[in-house]
């Protein structure tokens, strides 16, 4: 990670959401300096897609209020592009609450070590490729069609596959947490009729870290050969117990005391 | 105010409008006084009207300068039931206009009294309803009709009605400059309510991009708070909106379809017989602005593609507010927005100035818009497309996602719409090639297929080798799965890819080269490798096909049809000689056209190589050669399925002649027991020996052959000709080991 000033406040505001992710082609023409300038026209236009017909002046914004900001500390490289994070604010209607604003939607860009990718671009393009939302769909549409429109961008949702899946589970599992470990758990989905069945296993979070020390042979390092021999440690334990071989199935969901990950593409950082 | 000052003085006026009235009139003019007098008024209309009564032609254009001049020198209020002379010029205005329109100085006149006041409100109504241009309307009438309105002598329903005279014959305005200078005085009349519709609508006619001012939009906004979700204030709204995106924002529903109450239906009738007569010399209508936007009428993510975004102007050029500051006057400077290109010559006016739509996936569906690209040379243009179509196809492709399966049919129309761009800018686009490699693997070769096909023949030439794993394989794989019309489709659109890849070199060549391009695919050697290889590839699948679709008519048509198309490639010559072997089922013209494919091909041979250098492998000269020495063996020499030692060549044992039973098997391809010369060689029998009933093929040779030949020149086969002139050295009538030179 970079070693540029983080601001422990917004990163921490980033932990314990549920974060739906999506994938975003490189933005046509967006710039850091008209941050102010774009939380303003987004601001209006927020307001006049909740409102359809109702003519909204920049500027003045009925009760909504959009601020784009950077998030620093989160790029992977150097050559990353800083992140940006959106949020939704909505002014509380009565006048004499001098209460702060409720953040009722949040979103964030970051990029994602594409080094490779970042080569090809020319300068007027903008490498931001991974999407987090969090908050009413409803507003990530808005959100979403705006800078769609605006940048001429488009955003896919990302799945996560079961081989990620399992490579975070790996890698999880290996990290050092202080505090009280709750445990690891892996959902596995199979397909029945007529509802598909959910296989739930969990382990205790030393005995999984064990099981990854004994596997993960240089620190800090992490192979695909490593990762499969964990998952097969973990299945043929399985098996041997039930007698179902987990390897058939497919891995939806990870969940560890630092983070957890849904295949459909949802993910939560706890730590 | 300024548009006092525009009022002209009535007095100057109508000294200026007697002057070019007198240009026709006729009889005796009194300069009376300028007051009408009643009764005086009524015998001068008398006499004149007996006085043109008597002329013979042209009496109703007497009428109607009388009526003219009756009109211009009304000052007095006069009720209209007792006057029998202002029905009667009224009348005749009517009908006059109804039947041809008026003159602009005609409709001066009477948009004048009309909004004077002197007259009831029923004749207003009346003059109004009947002011139809013949042509034009002069722009300084309507100026100051409009002063009148600052007098307040007319009552509020001759205002009305004059507003949408103005909206529905706006077009025939000839000039508008001094109208949009006046902007501020219509805005100041939105706040009557009755007329606020009618003046939205006329200031939608009249915005520019320069009338939206941060305290009009202020005016607007608190307007709709006042009055509500009028139609009509959110149609100007987002028309302000489309100029001015940084000033407001506004979402229409999506239900709405009519945002103005329709003006023209007063004069509608009347308009279209005008525009019909003057046959497109009158201005076209203007169309609104607002799209009524694309319905969506299901539920769909929000991100999704498929319906393709509308053209809209960049609303992200936040400099741009800084640049009107500073931008002249003059309004060239301005750029111009995409939303109101609709004609080719709007684009030919402002291409210098022309903005490109903030989402570029909107320039599919407009030409305008893809001629404007093929002028630009900008890689982010191409790079917005690219990555938008990458995508679009991609998470739209109905056999990756499941999802996605119900929506197959507007799958195919968006990839209906990729191939009818491709084909209009001549060229493919490299996001459409890597979803066709990625997703052919998994194609079941039924959804989609003719559209996917055809998307096939516009992949760009590369490297061969790259292509193979990722197009030759699936598809063959899906060639030889499936039905014959599948895989006479494949074959058909191989072609075409052959032919986009000759097209596109040949343009090439044209063009002065780039060194920055990629060097394989413009050098020549590049492009031969590849045609050469593909048609390899389509020589080995069509061999197959043959054999498992038993040499099906339908296929050979096809694949006779890829070879043609090779004409104009100078290294062709790879037949499949395979392929004779079928020759022995076909029908006449099959046969003749693969003749006529070879000997034209040899013609294209021997223009090009004097024009081109190319290097070829001896080894290619080696295997033409023996291919020309298999073809002149069957034809000439009798001598076919004979020593012929190319591994591709059809030399047949013994043995397997027997079986097929054919007799005289070395003769049965030369040039008169060929089933398709067959034909020509009995008529020429028949012309040659007209008593012999028995037809006897071998009475051909010697001398005869030689006339057989000629006959079959003139019957019109010169391509077999210039085959046998070209590879066919007759030094003797027997010795044919010369034969197979290559004239260079």
């Amino acid at each position: 990670s970079s070693t540029e000033n983080v601001d422990p406040q917004k990163i921490a505001f980033l932990l314990r959401k549920q974060w739906t992710l999506y994938s975003v082609t490189p933005m046509y023409k967006f710039s850091y300096g008209n941050l102010k300038e774009y939380s303003r026209l987004l601001s209006a236009f927020v307001a006049a897609e909740k409102q359809k017909g109702l003519a909204v002046e920049v500027g003045n914004d009925l009760g909504i209020k959009v601020t784009l900001s950077t998030l620093l500390g989160l790029k992977g490289t150097d050559q990353d592009q800083v992140a940006v994070l959106v949020q939704i604010a909505s002014r509380s209607q009565l006048p004499f609450e001098n209460a702060e604003n409720k953040v009722v939607w949040s979103g964030w860009f970051c990029c994602i070590s594409g080094d490779d990718l970042l080569e090809s671009v020319p300068e007027d393009f903008t490498c931001l490729s991974l999407f987090l939302a969090n908050g009413a769909e409803s507003y990530t549409a808005i959100v979403g069609s705006w800078f769609q429109k605006t940048f001429d961008c488009y955003f896919s949702r990302l799945t996560i596959s079961p081989l990620n899946l399992a490579w975070m589970a790996a890698m999880w599992t290996g990290c050092k947490v202080d505090s009280h470990m709750a445990a690891t758990e892996l959902v596995f989905s199979v397909p029945c009729i007529p509802q598909s069945l959910d296989i739930s296993y969990a382990i205790h979070s030393e005995d999984a870290k064990a099981l990854w020390d004994t596997v993960q042979k240089t620190p800090g390092e992490v192979t695909q050969e490593e990762v499969n021999l964990f998952m097969d440690c973990l299945y043929s334990h399985f098996h041997r117990h039930f007698k179902i071989h987990l390897s058939a199935t497919r891995l939806v969901k990870v969940s560890t005391s630092i983070a957890s990950a849904h295949c459909d593409g949802n993910i939560k950082v706890l730590d | 105010m300024q548009q006092r000052e525009n009022a002209k003085n009535p007095k100057q006026a109508l000294q200026v409008r007697r002057s070019s009235l007198s240009a026709w009139q006729i009889g005796e003019r009194t300069a009376g006084p300028k007051t009408a007098d009643l009764k005086s008024a009524q015998k001068h209309e008398k006499g004149k009207q007996q006085s043109a009564s008597d002329r013979a032609g042209n009496s109703t254009q007497d009428h109607l300068e009388q009526a003219l001049t009756y009109f211009e020198r009304v000052k007095d209020y006069i009720p209209l039931k007792k006057n029998e002379v202002l029905q009667k010029h009224l009348a005749t205005v009517e009908s006059i206009a109804l039947q041809r329109g008026l003159s602009p100085e005609g409709l001066d006149v009477l948009l004048n009294v009309a909004l004077s006041g002197h007259l009831a409100d029923t004749v207003n109504t009346r003059i109004l309803k009947c002011l139809i241009p013949a042509s034009v309307i002069a722009e300084s009438s309507v100026v100051s009709a409009v002063s009148w309105l600052c007098v307040g002598k007319c009552s509020g329903s001759t205002q009305l009605l004059f507003l949408r005279w103005l909206i529905a014959m706006f077009d025939f305005i000839d000039h508008k400059e001094k109208l949009h200078a006046l902007y501020g005085f219509f805005f100041c009349s939105l706040q009557d309510e009755k007329l606020c519709p009618y003046v939205c609508h006329l200031l939608y006619l009249l915005t520019r991009r320069e009338s939206v001012k941060p305290f009009r939009v202020r005016r607007l906004v608190d307007l709709q708070a006042k009055m509500g979700m009028q139609p009509h204030l959110q149609a100007l709204l987002s028309l302000y909106k489309l100029f001015c995106p940084e000033l407001v924002s506004i979402t229409l529903p999506a239900k709405m379809k009519t945002y103005f109450k329709n003006s023209e239906s007063l004069w509608k009738a009347a308009i279209n017989t005008i525009r019909r007569r003057n046959q497109g010399t009158s201005p076209t209508s203007q169309q609104l602005i607002l799209g009524t936007g694309h319905p969506q009428s299901r539920k769909r993510k929000w991100n999704t593609q498929l319906i393709l975004p509308a053209c809209s102007t960049d609303a992200n050029n936040p400099t741009r507010s800084k640049e009107i500051n500073h931008a002249d006057i003059l309004s060239h400077s301005e750029s111009f927005p995409v939303e109101q290109l609709h004609t080719f010559s709007q684009l030919l006016q402002n291409i210098h100035r022309l903005e490109f739509p903030s989402q570029m996936g909107s320039v599919l569906r407009n030409s305008l818009l893809l001629h404007y690209i093929n002028c630009i040379k900008d890689e982010s243009i191409y790079l917005r497309l690219y990555y938008w179509m990458g995508q679009t196809l991609q998470e739209e492709c109905t056999w990756y996602k499941l999802d996605n399966q119900q929506y197959e049919e507007e799958f195919k129309d968006f990839l209906d719409i990729v191939y009818k761009t491709e084909c209009f800018l001549q060229e493919g686009f490299s996001s459409c090639e890597e979803f066709l490699y990625k997703s052919l693997p998994l194609w079941d070769g039924f959804c989609c297929r003719s559209q996917i096909l055809r998307l096939v023949s516009w992949i760009p030439l590369s490297s061969f080798s790259e292509m193979k794993p990722h197009l030759c394989e699936p598809l063959a794989q899906l060639f030889f799965t499936s039905s014959l019309y599948f895989k006479c489709s494949v074959l058909e659109s191989l072609k075409e890819l052959l032919q986009n890849w000759l097209n596109w070199h040949v343009m090439q060549l044209d063009v002065e080269s780039d060194p920055k391009i990629s060097p394989l695919n413009t050098t020549l050697s590049g492009l031969v490798n590849s045609v050469a290889e593909l048609i390899h590839f389509v020589g080995w699948i069509a061999t197959v096909a043959l054999h498992l679709e038993n040499n099906a008519t339908f296929l050979l048509y096809f694949i006779l049809d890829f070879y043609e198309t090779q004409h104009s490639c100078p290294s062709l010559v790879f037949i499949c000689v395979r392929i004779q072997r079928a020759l022995k089922s076909l029908p006449f013209v099959h046969s003749f056209r693969y003749r006529t494919n070879l000997v034209a091909a040899k013609e294209n041979e021997l223009i090009k190589k004097t024009i081109l250098q190319f290097k070829f492998s001896s080894q290619t000269y080696q295997e033409y050669n023996q291919y020309i020495m298999a073809m002149v063996g069957c034809l000439w020499t009798s001598s076919a399925f004979q020593k012929d030692i190319h591994p591709q060549g059809i030399r047949l044992d013994p043995e397997v002649l027997k079986k097929t039973r054919v007799q005289e098997v070395r003769n049965s391809f030369n040039i008169v027991h060929h089933p398709a010369l067959m034909g020509y060689a009995i008529l020429f029998l028949q012309q040659a020996w007209p008593e012999d009933k028995t037809l006897n093929f071998n009475l051909i040779k010697g001398r005869r052959w030689n006339w057989y030949l000629e006959y079959l020149y003139v019957q019109g086969l010169q391509g077999l000709k210039l085959f046998i002139e070209s590879s066919i050295n007759r030094v003797s009538q027997v010795s044919q080991t010369k034969s197979g030179n290559v004239q260079v």
